[in-house]
């Protein structure tokens, strides 16, 4: 029985004595886990933008808007509210808020209306909003501040701005203490968002102006329905598992309170990370694809060491004859040329993986997305080169095992 | 004196198409612990298929042979790897030395499967390159090395598994007279040392250098004969 290190050493010895031959064996299998490797980051990355894209929505979010769940809405369809429903208001926002496992609730009441500064003027989405809205929806103040609680009772003339509107407004100076005109008012400005992006949907979420609730309903919409209905209400859970539960619980307490039965609602509660997955499933087919059609390089590289190892033994039909002469067993060939074929392929395997890496890292940061390589995957290239040396590598050993002595040491 | 070798009634049959060749027709012979001796005949006369089958490398059809306690017809493909290992120490005559490696290297080969410490084996290695007077030549390759000094490289590897039988195939066929001299005085030498030795040749007189001559035709044993005398058995 050969020492493991024997058979390593002797498998080297094989290897290095032809390095030209050895390298370019090795390439296919370094182009096909290159690809592999390459191509799944790419899609993955892909997959992770558009889930941070949707995530910027808000984490954790359920949003319930007034009216029924049509096929194929969507969240687009429905979050406008001028659809004439005015079935969502305060209270219920109040009750939702005293559920278990809510850690914000957010009523909100959308308006468009034109704003007007510098003799510039712009036409962006109105949120009338609670303090709350910025914790609901994950959104944070980039410079200023949000208004508060009193604030929003009292109604006051304050704004803050979405990027996009800031920099469409004042496009050279500091937006906070300045004043816009919005419907015949003045109203300050206090504070300015960080900017968002555009949402999976390919909105701006940018293109925003959030007003205390109780000015946008008393200035600005409040010419229609009742005083207290709101066109949206977001609800932040206090993790993504407690999501479909919350949800059960809003749609049970707003079917008591607006004593509906089931499939007769007048509202609907949207579950963002529904739709995230969905999303990220379609991507991480697509991901899959891409893989799959760089897994046959990786075959094709396979056959080539198959190729080359057939010839080696060729090659080396005397020495294998002779190593059987001197007491070599059938499997200590096997396991001498199979060695050879699995380092050749975990070797391209490496090199492949090094090349994939710093290819996804090219074309990553040309499209913009972000790089994704797990050590999963890392672990999955290797072991499957390793996999394509054994499957391809075990017919040529098989052959060399089985040379009768006598047959080989004639051979010239 | 116990046989090292006994053969008896040892056939070998190869299908030629519809032809049946006799390659050893019923052949009966013994050989001692300690014997220098020839097997000598022309191609096609069995001498190889005898001596494959004295090195483990074949199995008869027929009859009995045992070496050493290993009964060869019965013994399955890795047994004989095994037997070959432990037992048989070949020498050819093209040398059959792996390019790549050292003389040292080739020397430690049989070890490498016999699984000996790799320490072990270098010195052991190297006494025996010292002992076929290689000593300073150890880490030449064979390319560096004359024909006659490539064939005590393959002596030195053939002794390594301390084996007890050398078996070589023409041993002298690759090299001038003077060499070849040299190389039979090195077995003549490692026979009065206590080895056994076997050699097969179509060469009488590389024969008459040994004590014993086994001649073969047509897969019989013809003669049987003490080198310088009389018949042996």
């Amino acid at each position: 029985m050969m020492r493991t290190s024997d058979l390593i050493a002797s498998a080297s010895r094989a290897l290095r004595s032809n390095p030209l031959r050895s390298a370019l064996t090795a390439l296919g299998v370094i182009i096909g886990v290159a690809s592999v490797v390459a191509m799944v980051a790419l899609g993955s990355g892909a997959q992770a933008q558009v889930e941070r894209s949707i995530a910027s929505l808000g984490s954790n979010l359920l949003i319930v808007v007034p009216g029924a769940q049509r096929s194929g809405g969507g969240v687009r369809a429905q979050a406008g509210g001028g659809m004439g429903w005015d079935t969502l208001t305060m209270d219920d926002s109040e009750a939702i808020a005293q559920l278990e496992g809510v850690v914000a609730v957010a009523p909100s009441q959308r308006a468009r209306t034109q704003v007007i500064a510098n003799g510039l003027n712009w036409n962006p989405q109105v949120e009338g909003v609670t303090p709350d809205y910025l914790v609901a929806r994950d959104w944070r103040i980039a410079s200023g501040r949000m208004f508060d609680e009193t604030e929003e009772r009292q109604a006051r003339r304050i704004v803050v701005l979405g990027a996009t509107v800031a920099n469409e407004l004042f496009p050279n100076i500091e937006p906070v203490g300045q004043t816009v005109r919005m419907n015949g008012g003045t109203f300050e400005v206090v504070g300015v968002l960080e900017s968002k992006g555009q949402s999976g949907f390919g909105m701006d979420q940018d293109d925003i102006v959030l007003a205390p609730l109780t000015t946008v309903k008393r200035r600005i919409s409040g010419r229609r329905g009742r005083a207290d209905t709101v066109s949206q209400i977001s609800v932040k859970a206090e993790s993504e598992d407690a999501l479909t539960t919350l949800q059960q619980d809003v749609e049970t307490l707003l079917r008591q309170r607006h004593r509906t039965r089931e499939g007769e609602d007048d509202f609907t509660v949207q579950n963002l990370s529904s739709i995230t997955e969905a999303a990220a499933q379609t991507t991480q087919v697509f991901t899959y694809l891409l893989g799959g059609i760089s897994a046959v390089s990786l075959l094709v590289g396979g056959i080539g060491i198959m190729n080359i190892m057939l010839v080696s033994v060729t090659e080396r039909t005397r020495e294998i004859g002779l190593r059987k002469a001197l007491g070599a067993r059938q499997g200590d060939i096997l396991r001498q040329f199979g060695l050879e074929a699995v380092t050749l392929s975990v070797a391209g395997g490496i090199i492949g993986l090094i090349i994939g890496v710093a290819g996804a890292w090219l074309m990553t940061s040309l499209f913009t997305l972000p790089l994704v390589i797990s050590g999963w995957h890392a672990g999955l290239a290797i072991a499957f080169s390793a996999l394509v040396g054994v499957l391809f590598g075990a017919y040529p050993a098989w052959r060399a095992a089985k040379l009768d002595p006598i047959e080989a040491l004639r051979r010239e | 004196m116990a046989s090292l070798i006994q053969a008896r009634d040892l056939t070998k049959l190869y299908r030629m198409g519809d032809e049946t060749v006799h390659a050893l027709a019923g052949v009966n012979f013994d050989i001692a612990r300690g014997e220098y001796c020839a097997i000598v005949g022309p191609s096609g006369s069995g001498k190889s298929t005898l001596m494959n089958i004295l090195g483990g490398l074949d199995t008869p059809t027929g009859g009995r042979i045992v070496i050493a306690g290993n009964d060869i017809g019965t013994m399955a493909d890795d047994d004989l790897a095994v037997f070959r290992n432990q037992t048989i120490g070949f020498v050819f005559q093209s040398f059959n030395l792996l390019p790549r490696m050292t003389a040292l290297e080739n020397a430690e080969l049989p070890m490498i499967y016999g699984g000996i410490a790799p320490k072990e084996r270098r010195e052991r290695a190297a006494a025996l390159l010292e002992r076929v007077g290689l000593g300073a030549r150890m880490t030449h390759r064979p390319t560096q090395l004359s024909g006659g000094q490539q064939q005590r490289v393959a002596i030195a590897r053939a002794l390594a598994g301390n084996p007890a039988l050398i078996l070589a195939d023409e041993p002298t066929g690759a090299l001038d007279t003077n060499t070849g001299k040299e190389i039979l005085a090195l077995f003549g030498q490692l026979n009065r040392e206590g080895a056994t030795v076997v050699l097969v040749t179509h060469d009488h007189e590389v024969a008459a250098a040994t004590k014993r001559t086994i001649e073969m035709r047509d897969g019989h044993i013809v003669s049987d004969h003490i080198n310088g005398g009389v018949a042996a058995s």
